[in-house]
C-alpha cells in the first residue's frame, strides 16, 4: 500500500520524523576555502600515508566480508532467484510462454477454450477472451521491470542531490526544501499519481517521471538524514580544514561514504515502484495498447468474475505482482541488514 | 508541552499551504482548458465560454488561488462538476464517515496483533519465531491492499463464505452488521501494515531493551514484566506511534484500489471518481481534506511522543 504503496513513510528512526533543527553546526569551521593549510594536503596525496593504506585495507576487507554475509544470507538468495525467473520472463518472453500474450488458446482440434480453469491445456486457465492466462503474465513481466527500476533510479538521483544539499548546507535552503518535502508526504503517493496522471495522461514517460518525482521527497528524507550524520565526523571537517569547496565534499567526500545506504533505498523504491505501477494499472492507468499483458490491468479486468467462482485470470497476475514485490523486498531487506552490520 | 504544540501546529500549517500550491498548479495551471475538458470536446465554443466565467477560470490565477485558499478555510468548495446540484461538501463528508469506519477497524485489528507481534520478535531475537515473524512482516507488507484484497475476497468471501464478498453495507445497518461487512476489507489493511508495523515495534523494542537505562532497571531487581511495562514499552513505541500516525492519514485517502475492489464508498473510491471524470473541486477537496487528517494524525502523534519522552520536546521547539 501503500506506497507506494504509499506505506513507504519509512521511520528512519534516528529522529523524529519532522524535527528539522536549524543548522548549528557549520560554526565548527569558517567558510570553505579560508582554510589555511589548503595545499598541504589533497585526497590522493592522503592515500600514500601509511595509516591511509590500513584503512583503505581496512574498507576492503569490510566489503568482501559484506559480500560473502549477503551471499550467505537466505533472504537475499530468494529473492534473487525470485526475481531472476522475473527478469528471464522480461528479457524472453516469446521463449517461455507456450502462447502469444493476444493468442486465443487452441486445442488441437482447432477448437477455443475461453473461461477455463487451470489444466494441461493452460496452466493457469484462460480468460474471457481465450487467451492464456500464464502467457499474458510472462508477457506482463517487461512493462514492468522496465518501468519500476527506471523511476525508483530517477527518484534515488532526485532524491540524493537534495538529500546532501540539505544535509550539508543546513540552513533556511533545508527549511524551505523540508516544508515541500513534508508537503508531498503528508499526500498518500497514489492520490497525487492519479491527479497527476490523469490530468497529463497514461503514457510511460508521464508514468515514469510521476513516480520519479512522488518518490523523490521520501528518498531525499532518507539520505538528507544520513547526510547531517557523516557531515558531523571527522572526515567531512578535515576536508573543510583543507578548503575543499562544498561541491567536491559532497560529492567526492560524504557521497562515497553514503553509497550502502542509496543502494538499499534504490532496491526498495524499484519495490513500492512496482506496487504504485500495478496499483494505477488497476485503475486503468497505464500505458500501452488496450490488449498488452499487464498484470494491474488484468486484475482489474477480471476480479469481478471472482464472484462467479472464476479465481485464475485476476489471482494468478496478483500472485506475480505479490512475488516480485517480496522478491526485491527480501534483496532490500538482507542489503539493509548487511550494510548496518 | 503548549509552546511545542502551537510551534508544531504552525509547521503542519505552512505544509498545508505549499499543499494547497502543490494541487493549485496541478488542478488549475497545468490543464490548458478546464471548461473544454468540462464541457467535453463536442460542446459549442459558446458553452464552453460560459462555463469558464462561471467558474472564474478566466480570473487571474492569483484571484483563482485566493478563493481556493478560502475553500480550504471554510471548507467549502461549490458544487461538484460531475454530480450537477450537488455541494462537493455533501459528497465528501458521507465518504469520510465511511472512510474513518474502516479505518479504525482495521487499526483496532492491526495494532494489538502488530505491536505484540513485534514485541515478541524483539525479546526471541535471532530465534525461529523473530525470523517468522519478520519474514511474514516483510512478505505481507510487500503485496499492494487491493492484491491481498482479491485474493481474501475470493478465500473467504466466495470459497468459504464467511464474510460479504462486497462491503455495500446497507443504509440502517447496526453496529455488527457493518463490522461484518468491514472484515475483509479490514483484514486486507492488517495483511499489509501488519509486518510495517510489527518491524518497526521490533526495532524500537530492541533498542530500548539494548539501552542502559534497561540494564540498570534489571540490575536494581525489578522483574521482567515491571522493566517492560515501566522502562521499556514507554521508550520503544515511540517510533510505532509516529508510524501509526502517519499511516492513518495514508489511510484515510490511499485506499483507493481496496475501496474500488470491495465496492466501499470511502475517500479513496471517492477521489478516484472525482479524478477519472475531471471533476476538480471534488478532487482538490478530497486530496485537502486526506492532507488535513494526515496533519491532525501525525501531530497527535508527536504530542503522544512528546507526552511519553520529555526528550522529543526539547528536539522541536522548546
Amino acid at each position: 500500500m501503500s506506497d507506494g504503496h504509499y506505506s513507504d513513510g519509512k521511520y528512519t528512526g534516528d529522529e523524529p520524523r519532522d524535527q528539522f533543527p536549524a543548522a548549528a553546526e557549520d560554526s565548527i569551521v569558517g567558510a570553505p576555502g579560508e582554510a589555511i593549510i589548503a595545499d598541504e594536503v589533497s585526497p590522493f596525496h592522503a592515500l600514500k600515508d601509511d595509516d591511509d593504506i590500513d584503512v583503505v585495507a581496512e574498507r576492503k576487507k569490510m566489503r568482501s566480508e559484506r559480500r560473502r554475509l549477503l551471499w550467505r544470507s537466505p533472504g537475499f538468495l530468494i529473492g534473487l532467484f525470485i526475481v531472476f525467473l522475473w527478469i528471464l520472463c522480461g528479457l524472453l518472453p516469446d521463449l517461455i510462454a507456450p502462447w502469444g500474450e493476444n493468442e486465443v488458446v487452441r486445442l488441437a482440434d482447432g477448437s477455443t477454450i475461453p473461461r477455463q480453469g487451470p489444466s494441461g491445456n493452460a496452466y493457469f486457465g484462460t480468460d474471457g477472451i481465450g487467451n492464456d492466462v500464464y502467457s499474458r503474465i510472462i508477457y506482463g513481466a517487461r512493462p514492468v521491470l522496465v518501468v519500476a527500476p527506471l523511476a525508483a533510479a530517477l527518484s534515488v538521483a532526485g532524491g540524493t542531490i537534495l538529500g546532501l544539499v540539505m544535509g550539508y548546507y543546513r540552513g533556511w535552503v533545508d527549511e524551505v526544501l523540508s516544508r515541500i518535502v513534508e508537503a508531498f508526504l503528508s499526500i498518500p503517493v497514489i492520490l497525487l499519481a492519479l491527479m497527476v496522471i490523469v490530468v497529463f495522461g497514461a503514457t510511460n514517460p508521464i508514468i515514469i517521471m510521476t513516480i520519479a518525482i512522488l518518490f523523490t521527497p521520501v528518498v531525499t528524507r532518507t539520505i538528507r538524514s544520513v547526510v547531517i550524520a557523516e557531515a558531523q565526523l571527522d572526515y567531512v571537517t578535515s576536508a573543510k580544514l583543507r578548503g575543499e569547496r562544498g561541491l567536491f565534499i559532497m560529492v567526492r567526500e560524504i557521497l562515497p561514504n553514503v553509497s550502502a545506504v542509496l543502494i538499499v533505498e534504490f532496491t526498495v523504491r524499484v519495490g513500492y515502484a512496482i506496487f504504485t505501477i500495478a496499483t494505477l494499472a488497476f485503475f486503468g492507468l497505464t500505458a500501452g495498447d488496450a490488449t498488452a499483458a499487464d498484470w494491474g490491468k488484468d486484475i482489474a479486468t477480471n476480479y469481478r468474475l471472482i464472484q462467479s467462482d472464476q479465481w485464475w485470470p485476476s489471482i494468478f497476475p496478483a500472485l506475480a505482482i505479490g512475488s516480485l514485490v517480496i522478491g526485491i523486498n527480501l534483496i532490500a531487506d538482507s542489503l539493509d541488514k548487511v550494510a548496518k552490520a | 508541552m503548549l509552546r511545542f504544540a502551537v510551534r508544531r501546529a504552525l509547521l503542519a500549517i505552512i505544509t498545508l499551504l505549499i499543499l494547497v500550491a502543490i494541487i493549485f498548479m496541478l488542478t488549475r495551471v497545468f490543464p490548458s482548458d478546464p471548461a473544454r475538458q468540462l464541457a467535453g470536446p463536442f460542446a459549442p465554443q459558446e458553452r464552453v465560454d460560459a462555463i469558464a466565467a462561471a467558474n472564474g477560470f478566466n480570473d487571474p490565477l492569483t484571484t483563482q488561488f485566493g478563493r481556493l485558499l478560502k475553500s480550504v478555510v471554510t471548507f467549502d468548495y461549490g458544487d461538484s462538476f460531475s454530480s450537477p446540484g450537488e455541494s462537493v461538501i455533501s459528497l465528501v463528508v458521507p465518504a469520510l464517515k465511511k472512510s474513518a469506519q474502516l479505518v479504525f477497524f482495521a487499526l483496532f485489528l492491526t495494532l494489538p496483533i502488530a505491536i505484540i507481534g513485534g514485541i515478541i520478535a524483539a525479546r526471541k531475537k535471532d530465534t525461529l519465531l523473530d525470523r517468522l515473524i519478520v519474514t511474514l512482516g516483510l512478505a505481507s507488507a510487500s503485496i499492494p491492499e487491493f492484491v491481498s484484497g482479491v485474493l481474501l475476497q475470493y478465500i473467504l468471501g466466495v470459497r468459504l463464505g464467511w464474510f460479504p464478498a462486497i462491503s455495500n453495507v446497507p443504509d440502517n445497518a447496526g453496529i455488527l452488521t457493518t463490522l461484518d461487512y468491514l472484515v475483509l476489507p479490514a483484514l486486507s489493511i492488517l495483511i499489509v501494515y501488519f509486518g510495517y508495523i510489527a518491524r518497526i515495534t521490533r526495532a524500537g523494542t530492541i533498542a530500548a531493551l539494548e539501552a542502559d537505562y534497561t540494564r540498570t532497571a534489571f540490575m536494581k531487581g525489578l522483574t521482567t514484566s515491571q522493566v517492560m511495562r515501566k522502562h521499556v514499552l514507554r521508550n520503544s513505541l515511540q517510533p510505532t506511534v509516529a508510524v501509526t500516525g502517519t499511516q492513518i492519514g495514508y489511510l484515510f485517502g490511499g485506499l483507493v484500489g481496496l475501496e474500488i475492489v470491495f465496492n466501499y464508498p470511502g475517500l479513496g473510491r471517492l477521489t478516484f471518481t472525482a479524478a477519472t471524470k475531471q471533476d476538480f473541486p471534488l478532487l482538490t477537496a478530497c486530496v485537502i481534506t486526506v492532507a488535513i487528517i494526515f496533519m491532525i494524525t501525525t501531530l497527535l502523534a508527536d504530542l503522544i511522543i512528546a507526552w511519553m519522552n520529555p526528550r522529543a520536546r526539547l528536539n522541536l521547539g522548546e
